[in-house]
């Protein structure tokens, strides 16, 4: 029950930022599916006691590659899908914590929050950036993969 | 037409292309993706780009002319990317010429896709209520979260208009979600303010620009990488600071 009204409002939520964003009203519904996948990802490693920055990671790495699927499939550009995707993601909540720390004189509190900020946003941009070269690399395979492969039998055919 | 001005009337295009681009937010490396594709498409085979931020160099090659583009304002516009992006896919597979191109862009330039205002502070609203569920608030906060996220967005769009100064914006912006979780809390109207603060500032959040500037990173373009990542920390610096006004007293 707990997952599904997650679900939802993590859906509700990403779409929202599509709006904020101005995506093409015909995107608007995937990028809140974008959003809702990576949420519900974080959401159970982190339920899993995985801890914060690496299930950062794996969310933006899954938000990255369904956001490639759905570029490919509606010919356009990534970044429409991904944007709103990772904003579930984003640490704001301990961003702001790290301000407040900082504004009450608590240095040290402040400087171990803004760590874990730190290290988050740098987690979701590499989950981001290491998925698009993952794909960029097995479209590369596949494509030089068949590309042999046809030459190979072309070869053997011309053999026979 | 002849030779010169065909030249002359694809430099301008790509220039164009990569201008909207980059003004509504595009990664560094796919605006010079993008314009280089587009030259290919017209047989322009050793053109060169150097695409900062603040500013676009294209030369077409060898003894062509070369044209700089100033870019002064940037926001977040998908749509518009989306749309130089189909023009630009449509140059490539000869599916227009340069001239209709050329047209079609001009015509995005001076479109305005964004959604009415208030359907965009509608969604801001419902954007910081859903923070709450996510980040286990309570429900009862929802309310405060609606009313402060949407008046600290439209505040940011009013301001953003009459001092064309974003920073100043956002802080004020902040500032004013702020006050309104504080008297909230204060009218028992709310009970965690920290939450209603950060769900409402969640709008205002420079999310693709830091992304932008890892993404530029890592393919190699280090100046806007560092000139978007300075961006993205003055933004979040400038809400930070018109919290830090509301919490400290």
């Amino acid at each position: 029950m707990e997952l599904i009204i997650q679900l939802l409002f993590s859906f509700i939520f990403t779409a929202c930022f599509g709006v904020i964003f101005n995506a093409p009203t015909k995107a608007i519904p995937y990028c809140g599916f974008v959003g809702a996948i990576g949420w519900i990802i974080y959401y159970v490693l982190i339920q899993l006691n995985v801890t914060e920055v690496q299930a950062s990671f794996i969310g933006a790495f899954v938000v990255a590659i369904v956001a490639q699927i759905f570029a490919r499939r509606f010919k356009m550009p990534m970044i429409i899908f991904n944007v709103s995707g990772i904003i579930p993601l984003v640490p704001g909540g301990i961003a702001y914590n790290t301000m407040r720390n900082i504004v009450e004189l608590d240095y040290n509190m402040g400087i171990q929050n803004g760590m874990r900020a730190f290290m988050i946003s740098g987690a979701i941009a590499m989950g981001l950036v290491f998925a698009e070269v993952i794909i960029q690399l097995v479209m590369k395979l596949l494509k030089t993969g068949l590309t042999s492969m046809q030459s190979f039998a072309r070869a053997k055919r011309r053999i026979k | 037409m002849n030779n010169e001005q065909q030249y002359e009337l694809a430099l301008d295009c790509l220039l164009l292309a990569g201008r909207i681009m980059m003004e509504s937010g595009a990664e560094t490396y796919r605006v010079e993706d993008t314009m280089l594709r587009m030259a290919r498409s017209q047989n322009i085979e050793d053109a060169q780009s150097y695409v900062t931020p603040t500013g676009i160099i294209l030369s077409l090659g060898k003894r062509q002319i070369t044209k700089i583009s100033s870019i002064t304002s940037r926001i977040t516009d998908l749509h518009k990317i989306a749309k130089v992006n189909s023009v630009s896919r449509k140059l490539s597979v000869q599916m227009i010429t340069l001239e209709e191109a050329y047209d079609e862009l001009r015509l995005i330039q001076k479109t305005n896709y964004f959604l009415p205002v208030h359907i965009q502070m509608l969604a801001a609203s419902v954007a910081s209520s859903c923070f709450l569920v996510l980040f286990n608030g309570y429900w009862s906060d929802m309310p405060a979260a609606f009313v402060a996220g949407g008046i600290g967005f439209i505040v940011m769009l009013i301001i953003q208009e009459m001092t064309k100064v974003k920073f100043f914006s956002e802080f004020l912006a902040a500032l004013v979600v702020g006050l309104l979780a504080s008297l909230a809390v204060h009218f028992g109207l709310g009970t965690e303010m920290d939450k209603i603060i950060v769900g409402a500032v969640m709008p205002l959040v420079p999310g693709l620009v830091i992304t932008n500037a890892v993404r530029d990173l890592m393919a190699g373009h280090f100046t806007a990488g560092i000139a978007k990542g300075a961006e993205a920390f003055l933004t979040a610096f400038a809400i930070g600071a018109g919290i830090a006004v509301i919490v400290a007293f």
